[in-house]
């Protein structure tokens, strides 16, 4: 496999941060590649669109930037405005259905979409938006094992809250296997 | 001797360069934190300051760096192995007890994550224009040891090895971390603590009375006593006999400051750390440090695909300079490329210990970003062209 370069955007405060964390955890950890995530560092962060990278490898990774991502995944519209023009020539787009409506779109860009935000609200916790987006991105993009990101969420969420956060992981996992049907 | 187990968190973390440079601290015995936080290095103050209650140690926020690099000292002489962690404008203010540290032989370990400069720069983004400053920043002859990690792995391991290179040679140890190191996360793997090694404090074996605090035997480094066991200790940033009085004459200070100097300079084979690739044969050696080094694989990949012959060397310990090695590759080479995070520091090492032999090609760049490794490979193919 190629390196794949991925970018995680939304708004401070949405768990992006932590949805990189857990990919690049399952990557390095559970999936035995190596992955190195570097996240956007600065005091105009806060509240405002945020990101998280993400390079997946086979190898040793060198560069460890992303500057055209194979894969985004996006949930505020700002982020979608400001991220995905940086998208590579026919890459995927993982996108929150309600916060992101995907227009331009990016030359060539595969677009899966999902009502996290509604699936999360079921589960009765919005907070978990973020798991909803992890499990769905697991499952259309099929980069790392679903065992390796589950685990990888079971260890990165607060005690208390693993059970309703593997929920949310598995809601989100099921929504990307229905629309590939 | 192996690590003390309450300090070894062992196994397999996704770890940022800070988190897992803290817990290299603690796996080496680290029981002492002082510092006054700084971004790109607050992780590091933050989970140590978390941390060292847990297992008898203690963590105390100073009102400033020049406190913070004066209270670690003080721990560290009443039996304690201690840190302090800042980032550029604090490693400024650091300067005056980092030659206190040199001057009194106190064994301790400073962490600089370095940040885009001069003055407050660019704090939430990588440089390496500290380098300099590490080795010269305080006034006087002294010599430290310093090191550069490359991974959020490397950054548990260097600092491990920063605290055995300061109870071993009794200097002040800096680990030169960049803000990318610091905030990239990776594996990092934690052995359990009978695969470390750590060395324990050079304590003198003799008696309350026979004991002088700094005589030396034939590596030039004297042995330590705690203040409070019995023996007589004097400690002074003067000029100081083997008993540590203050003796204001030339006789004294050439006694004194050649040891502080040579103990390092006689000694820097065996403190040198460093990795090699594809030397034999090489037209090119690139020599790097730190995340500069890592990139810069990837130049030189882009420039051996075009059929250049690249060998690389990259420096962990960056000080003392490695000149012995720097030397023969000059006899073997043809041309030497440094890229670093900064307009020419290190270069002018390798410029220096080349000595003409073999041209010294900067590849510089101001900070707030890696070098992008096709500048790199361009400056390889280039200079490689020039020595055909």
């Amino acid at each position: 496999m190629a390196v794949t370069e991925i970018k995680f955007g939304g708004f401070g405060g949405q768990g992006i941060i932590l949805a990189g964390m857990i990919v690049g955890k399952a990557a390095a950890l559970y999936d035995n590649k190596e992955a190195t995530l570097t996240q956007a560092f600065g005091p105009e962060a806060r509240g405002s669109a945020c990101s998280a990278q993400v390079v997946v490898s086979d190898s040793r990774i060198l560069y460890p930037y992303v500057h055209r991502p194979h894969i985004m995944m996006l949930m505020s519209q700002d982020a979608y405005t400001r991220f995905s023009p940086e998208l590579a020539k026919g890459g995927t787009l993982v996108i929150e259905e309600d916060l992101v409506n995907p227009v331009p779109l990016p030359e060539g860009a595969v677009v899966y979409k999902a009502p996290a935000t509604r699936i999360a609200e079921e589960l009765g916790r919005r907070m978990v938006l973020n798991i909803v987006m992890v499990g769905f991105f697991a499952s259309v993009t099929k980069l790392l094992s679903a065992e390796a990101v589950r685990k990888a969420v079971q260890d990165s969420v607060p005690k208390g809250t693993i059970d309703l956060n593997l929920k949310a992981f598995d809601r989100g996992f099921e929504w990307g296997k229905k629309i590939a049907n | 001797m192996a690590a003390d187990p309450t300090g070894v968190l062992t196994g397999q973390h996704y770890l940022d360069g800070n988190h897992a440079a803290c817990e290299g601290a603690l796996a080496a015995g680290c029981r002492f934190a002082s510092g006054y936080p700084i971004t790109p290095s607050t992780e590091i103050v933050e989970r140590i300051a978390a941390r060292l209650p847990r297992m008898g140690g203690m963590f105390i926020q100073m009102e400033d760096e020049i406190a913070a690099s004066i209270t670690l000292q003080g721990a560290v002489w009443g039996g304690k192995k201690a840190l302090t962690v800042t980032s550029g404008p604090g490693f400024s203010l650091m300067m005056e007890h980092i030659g206190l540290a040199a001057m009194t032989e106190c064994p301790c370990v400073f962490i600089d994550v370095q940040r885009g400069g001069p003055s407050t720069g660019l704090p939430t983004l990588p440089g390496q224009g500290d380098m300099m400053q590490a080795r010269w920043g305080s006034h006087g002859d002294y010599e430290i040891i310093a090191l550069c990690p490359e991974s959020p792995q490397e950054c548990f391991d260097t600092t491990i090895e920063a605290f055995n290179l300061a109870e071993q040679w009794r200097v002040p140890v800096m680990v030169m971390m960049d803000e990318c190191v610091g905030h990239m996360t990776e594996r990092v793997i934690i052995p359990s603590a009978d695969k470390l090694s750590v060395l324990d404090r050079r304590w003198t074996t003799k008696k309350p009375g026979e004991y002088r605090p700094f005589d030396v035997g034939a590596d030039l480094v004297p042995d330590m006593a705690k203040a409070g066991d019995g023996h007589r200790l004097f400690v002074t940033g003067l000029t100081h006999d083997e008993r540590g009085y203050p003796v204001m004459n030339h006789k004294a200070q050439e006694k004194l400051v050649r040891r502080l100097v040579d103990k390092i300079r006689l000694n820097a084979d065996k403190i040198a750390h460093y990795e090699e690739d594809q030397i034999d044969g090489a037209e090119v050696v690139v020599i790097s440090y730190g995340i500069t080094a890592r990139v810069a694989q990837r130049g030189v990949q882009i420039a051996r695909d075009k059929g250049v012959k690249v060998g690389t060397m990259r420096l962990i310990v960056v000080w003392p300079f490695p000149e012995t090695r720097i030397r023969e590759l000059a006899q073997k080479t043809r041309a030497f490329v440094v890229p670093e995070l900064n307009y020419g520091q290190m270069s002018l090492e390798v410029e220096r210990v080349a000595a003409g032999k073999v041209p010294t090609v900067l590849v510089p760049h101001g900070g707030g970003e890696v070098h992008d490794p096709e500048v790199i490979a361009e400056a390889i193919i280039k200079a490689a062209r020039s020595v055909s």
